[in-house]
């Protein structure tokens, strides 16, 4: 622990002051028009913050540490002309990294079967409310997954995204109202429209990068909502869309709590299946190039990657997901209006790939779980909920700026073998 | 005789900067060639305009493939010009630098494979097969460049010296007959410039690969190729061997001038 470290520590929980000043420490009694300041609100704010940091900062030291220990020897191996008994003592040592990577993955598959095995479980040990809650999570999980694939691996700001997920649970809204078709239905039929909505999008924003791309993305969904606000005979306008009908099951009747696992289920579904798709493509040929375009276009197109149609692909296999989740959504809240489709959902699917952390699977999933369902879970704390939720979102950017969980890049391992 | 590259009266305009006028340049198979010239003259700019990131203003750019057919490439995307066999690397490094050193070569393949979005997600035999034949054959480029050791690092975790190579690599991953160099040697220490020399050298005997290299290191450039370009203010103002090129009044004018001014 240095000097700077307090340093900062310390400013950092002055931010938290300044921050929270406006809602913990002035109170405004709108009867009888007078302001109470609350000082000894924000005294436990700067010293809680303060330590808070402190003991985060002491964790987060004593971890590195060690790693980074056993890390130094490689790094000095990087000599360009090798020698024999260099090249022989490295083989050694990724050796040891390899037997390190063979338990790693024994413990992410089991870590992955307890994940599954556990959202199986789920909705029979909890309440309505809560596999209510963790359908909504998991339709953001979902939506978070294809953001990822544009923001995380093509590296592009993408910032109208919910116009997608608005194309799906409108399709599902209007095919029903005015065609009678059911979820079944509307599934694929939604896939197809957002998918092409998403290739719609991508065609005029091929040549723009950066800034200028998150300002028409954004600009698209707006249109996009506004559209919906005022085409009042097709889509009811502000009104909504609304007795939209749950999936049927065989033409079963269902109670609300058997309904509710069924959505359940078929959401949980759907993420495995975007898990499986995503996880399949960024380990492919398009998925690499769309990484590597993400890090540098113009090298990459140097190297022969067609720039244009890697990036319509990422605009649509991303679009596709948020549309299977705008069903969904749609057939779960029964009721749709442009309300759900604001600038304000973009940004949070945007906040579950980046808090989570961009272009790793796991990090987006943690993301977007974390963020939905913490202000779910902190109701018990009523009014201080969102701030609360505010803290816990400046700590984790202050002190884990890339994400909850990094994207690693996969390691190879054939050259151990083959120089043995 | 046939003319791999032949560039005919080329000029590229910036607004009202001429940055290449009327440059001619040609080169033969299994040649090395230098463009040479001061800060500035539009060397790389000329690069650019033959590797189609920018579109010449003017004049022809058309390629012969070793047992192919004359066609002309001025216009066409980067990518459609890499696929026909020009490879680059640039003055400043662009790797893809949190990739590993393998994923930046297996992106210089990208073109030599064919798998599509679906083939990834449902991995058939014929994907794996692939996937399989990518990472051997990138693993041979990387061995071949002395990067064996590096597989699996960030490319921006290299040393210099090597990202220079890891560059090289993955142009040699799209399978060029032409590679073209800007500036390899920058940067570069003595000792690591003439590995490099011997390093193009090799890459044109036993890889069949002409070169076309531009380059301010003058002991590399004289020793390396058998032609020499000058240019100057966007303008050619000499061509020949290096013994030639040495004692041309011109070059000595633009490079004395150059110094004077430094
Ligand atoms: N995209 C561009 N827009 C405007 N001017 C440019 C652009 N690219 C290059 N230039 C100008 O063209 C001229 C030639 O630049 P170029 O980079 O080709 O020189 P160079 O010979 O490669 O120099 P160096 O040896 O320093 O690399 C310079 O005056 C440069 O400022
Ligand atoms: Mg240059």
């Amino acid at each position: 622990m240095t000097l700077q470290q307090i340093k900062k520590t310390a400013l950092v929980s002055l931010w938290f002051v300044f921050l929270t000043f406006p809602i913990m420490v002035i109170r405004v009694n709108t009867i009888t028009q007078t302001i109470t300041w609350r000082w000894h609100n924000m005294a436990f704010i700067a010293l809680g913050t303060f330590f808070g940091g402190l003991l985060w900062r002491l964790a987060l030291d004593r971890k590195p540490a060690s790693a980074r220990q056993a890390k130094q020897p490689e790094v000095l191996t990087e000599d360009p002309d090798v020698t024999d008994v260099k090249a022989e003592s490295g083989i050694a040592r990724r050796l040891g990294i390899l037997r390190v990577k063979v338990a790693q993955k024994r413990t992410r598959r089991s870590l992955i079967a307890l994940a599954v095995f556990s959202a199986l479980l789920f909705p029979h040990l909890s309440s309505l409310y809560q596999t209510n809650i963790m359908i909504t999570a998991l339709i953001y999980v979902m939506l978070a997954l294809g953001l990822n694939i544009v923001i995380g691996l093509g590296n592009m700001l993408h910032l109208g995204y919910i116009a997608f997920f608005a194309v799906g649970a409108y399709t599902y809204g209007l095919m029903h109202q005015y065609l009678g078709l059911g979820f079944w239905a509307a599934l694929p039929v939604a896939a197809v429209l957002s998918t092409l909505a998403g290739i719609l999008l991508a065609l005029p924003v091929l040549r723009l990068r950066g800034d200028y791309l998150a300002i028409v993305t954004l600009g698209f969904a707006e249109i996009v909502r506004i559209l919906l606000n005022n085409a009042r005979n097709l889509t009811g306008g502000p009104a909504g869309i609304s007795g939209i009908p749950r999936p049927s099951f065989f033409g079963m009747t269902m109670n609300l709590y058997q309904v509710s696992i069924y959505i359940y289920y078929i959401v949980l579904a759907a993420v495995v299946l975007t898990v499986f798709v995503v996880w399949r493509f960024e380990n492919s040929r398009i998925g690499r190039a769309l990484v590597a375009m993400g890090e540098d276009d113009i090298a990459a197109e140097a190297m022969g990657v067609d720039i244009s149609r890697v990036k319509l692909t990422a605009f649509a296999l991303g679009s596709l997901w948020a549309g299977i989740g705008g069903v969904i959504f749609a057939s779960r809240t029964a009721f749709i209006n442009p309300a759900s489709f604001t600038v304000w959902q973009s940004i949070i699917v945007l906040s579950c790939v980046v808090l989570g952390g961009m272009g790793s699977i796991p990090g987006v999933i943690i993301g977007a779980l974390g963020l939905i369902l913490i202000p779910e879970y902190l109701r018990a704390f009523s009014d201080y909920r969102m701030l609360v939720f505010g803290a816990i979102l400046v700590t984790m950017m202050v002190f884990r700026p890339g994400g909850l969980i990094q994207k690693r890049r996969r390691a190879y391992t054939f050259h151990v073998e083959e120089q043995k | 005789m046939s003319l791999i590259l032949d560039v005919q009266d080329m000029t590229m305009d910036f607004g009202g900067l001429r940055a290449v006028n009327n440059v001619s340049i040609s080169m033969e198979q299994n040649e090395i060639i230098a463009l040479i010239g001061p800060n500035g003259a539009g060397k790389t700019t000329f690069f650019n305009c033959v590797t189609g990131v920018y579109t010449p203003t003017r004049g022809g750019i058309s390629i012969q493939p070793p047992g192919g057919d004359r066609e002309s490439i001025k216009g066409l995307k980067p990518s459609r010009i890499t696929e026909k066999g020009l490879a680059r690397t640039f003055q400043n490094i662009r790797l893809f630098p949190n990739m590993t050193v393998i994923e930046n070569v297996m992106i210089g393949r990208h073109t030599q494979l064919k798998s599509g979005v679906l083939g990834a997600i449902l991995r058939g035999p014929r994907t794996r097969a692939e996937e399989r034949k990518v990472l051997e054959d990138s693993y041979e480029i990387l061995k071949k460049l002395n990067l064996g050791h590096h597989v699996n690092d960030l490319a921006r975790n290299l040393p210099y010296g090597a990202q220079r190579r890891l560059e090289i690599a993955r142009a040699l991953a799209t399978e060029p007959f032409l590679l073209l160099l800007d500036e390899p040697a920058a940067g570069m220490n003595p000792q690591e410039t003439r590995t490099l020399e011997a390093l193009i050298r090799k890459i044109r005997d036993t890889e069949k690969v002409s070169i076309f290299l531009i380059e301010h290191d003058m002991s590399l450039v004289m020793s390396l190729s058998e032609r020499i370009y000058v240019m100057d203010y966007g303008k050619l103002i000499a061509m020949g061997t290096p013994q030639e090129v040495k004692n041309d009044p011109e070059v000595i004018k633009a490079y004395l001038g150059e110094e004077v001014s430094a």
